[in-house]
């Protein structure tokens, strides 16, 4: 796109070996001029990410009668809560919404519970078969949450926990457990070494050493790392609509009511999908970066 | 040092993850593989899979899937690239745009459909917009099944907006391993930023680049809420015949042979951008 390519018209001055003092000035210019195109650049970027979310939120607090009036306002005439109530008390909703934070609690639990002493042991021990794991890890995002959902779905029924909130936690739990293996275990490479030694030198037992001395420091990454796991789990639809009938989760429950549901349940349903992932989202903003940037390599 | 001691400790704390896997992610993938050549009676063949490639469907679900992967990719490099490139840049409060380009990471694909369906809707926020730009005169339906350009344009502008952020986190940390002397030298020589962008940021970025577009193609085989919440029944995906097979025509087999095609689409490009996006063992890491 163009928002890409602007930066570059910023034009060369060709005369700054022939005349420095010119040429520094021109320098001086073009610095000047390079950096309110980034800044104008950086400003579009993030008018493109938050327009459609203030959009939606308008849309969505609009009385339900004036969600279909047109031409639309960028700034609402009236503010009312009455599409959102309208959303929360439809039939099923509540209960969609309880089975959501379950199973996203479940699977975070779960997946902490699993993956962070492999992650532990990726980041602390030399072992044969290490490299194998970490690529069997890492290989496990290239299989998409289609081919796993369908047969599980076939599995779930014959084990009678088709259509409950394990079944999908289960699922999101294989989700997310490499992403929680590779995050927590750059995380243990992020605590020194020599203070776990250094704790083990002075009587502790290595799981003293881990509970007294590793995890306090590594306590804040963890707790970034699995609240991500509950965004995972929240968002997730394809899965919990292919594993649940009646116990749908949000998502699912609005994908599957989608072609059937009116315009203002269906932009009330978006809305407070979003919100809870947004506020996560800002509570662990500083350690985004290390968590995907990592994982990625 | 502890790893000498306890040898058995590693494997130890690898056998819940491992065991969990098998159950979760090994098994499904083999008996989806199962499902796949199995009919409805469980008698083995390819009358799944021969079911699956005469659907009238399937060809245009096929088409679909990968005009919008060839749509999307290109669209969401250049922005995820400007992104991290003005987040490298360091302006005044940096962490703050990094927060901000990074929200989309948190918003389903479903939602992000919704919203986008109400921005491209007859009546909502797009041609509120044009019009009051003077451009249209009475509302344009962009989302109708006979005009599959503009249901195509939204799906791309819609998973453009909730998928870059994954490619610009990943693009940042590719961008914090160069070393600042490299841009320093590159502006020593009088190099525009455009020079800098092709020689010396895109090759070092290489790496990165490689893991985003594998990462970013195995997402787009899979995106379908955008698709469904957009497009209705106009526009079809593979993965959204998986689910019509599985929910609708209550067919499993069908739906897992969707499934293991999408699969083994999803290993074919991740080899191929192996191939084309070679990275050398010193570029790692």
């Amino acid at each position: 796109m163009s928002v890409a390519a602007r930066p570059a018209a910023v034009p060369v001055p060709r005369e700054t070996a022939i005349a420095p003092d010119r040429g520094r000035r021109a320098r001086a210019r073009r610095k000047t001029l390079g950096r309110a195109l980034l800044y104008a650049t950086a400003a579009l970027l993030a008018l493109f990410v938050l327009a459609p979310i203030y959009l939606i939120t308008v849309t969505a607090f609009t009385p339900r009668d004036a969600v279909y009036d047109y031409p639309k306002r960028l700034i609402p005439e009236s503010f009312s809560i009455e599409t959102m109530r309208f959303f929360v008390t439809s039939t099923g909703v509540l209960g969609s919404l309880w089975n959501s934070v379950v199973v996203a609690l479940i699977s975070l639990v779960l997946s902490t519970l699993i993956g962070t002493p492999a992650g532990y042991a990726l980041a602390r021990y030399v072992f044969r078969g290490r490299d194998a794991f970490r690529l069997t890890i890492l290989s496990t995002r290239a299989f998409p949450i289609v081919i796993l959902s369908i047969p599980l779905a076939v599995s779930f029924i014959d084990w009678g926990i088709y259509d409950t909130v394990w079944s999908v936690a289960l699922m999101h739990t294989a989700l997310a457990l490499p992403f929680t293996v590779l995050i927590t275990g750059s995380i243990f490479v992020g605590v020194p070494r020599d203070l776990e030694e250094a704790a083990q030198t002075l009587g502790c037992s290595p799981a003293q050493a881990f509970v007294r001395v590793v995890l306090p420091l590594a306590l804040p990454g963890l707790a970034a790392a699995s609240i991500f796991t509950f965004v995972l789990s929240w968002n997730e639809v394809f899965a919990a609509t292919i594993l649940t009938l009646r116990e749908r989760t949000l998502p699912a429950l609005v994908l599957s009511s989608l072609a059937a549901s009116p315009a203002p349940f269906r932009f009330a349903a978006a809305w407070f999908m979003l919100v809870p992932s947004l506020i996560i989202i800002f509570v662990i903003r500083r350690y985004l970066l290390g968590m995907w940037g990592r994982v990625s390599r | 040092m502890t790893s000498h001691r306890l040898g058995w400790a590693p494997y130890a704390l690898l056998l819940p993850s491992l065991a969990f896997l098998a159950i979760f992610f090994a098994v499904p993938m083999v008996s989806a593989f199962g499902l796949a050549f199995q009919d409805a009676s469980g008698a083995w063949g390819l009358a799944s899979i021969r079911r699956m490639l005469g659907d009238a469907q399937f060809r245009e679900a096929l088409l679909t899937t990968l005009v919008l992967i060839v749509a999307i990719i290109p669209v969401q490099f250049a922005l995820a690239l400007a992104m991290a490139l003005v987040i490298n840049a360091k302006l005044k409060g940096a962490g703050l745009w990094l927060y901000v380009y990074a929200l989309p990471l948190g918003i389903s694909d479903l939602a992000a459909g919704i919203t986008f369906f109400a921005i491209f809707t007859e009546r909502g926020w797009l041609n509120s917009g044009l019009e009051g730009l003077g451009l249209i005169e009475r509302p344009f339906i962009f989302l109708n099944y006979q005009t599959p350009f503009w249901l195509i344009f939204a799906v791309v502008l819609a998973e453009s907006w909730r998928a870059t952020a994954i490619i610009m986190v990943n693009l940042v940390a590719g961008l914090q391993g160069i070393p600042r002397d490299y841009l320093e030298a590159a502006d020593v020589f009088g190099a525009t930023l455009w020079q800098k962008i092709r020689r010396v940021i895109l090759p070092l970025l290489r790496p990165s680049i490689q893991v985003s577009l594998i990462l970013r193609t195995i997402l787009a085989f899979q995106a379908f809420a955008v698709v469904i919440a957009l497009a209705g029944s106009g526009l079809t995906v593979l993965s959204s015949e998986a689910y019509r097979w599985y929910g609708e025509y209550r067919d499993p087999n069908v739906a897992a042979a969707y499934a293991a095609f999408i699969l083994v689409l999803s290993v074919v490009s991740t080899l191929l951008f192996l191939w084309l996006l070679p990275v050398r063992r010193e570029q790692v890491g």
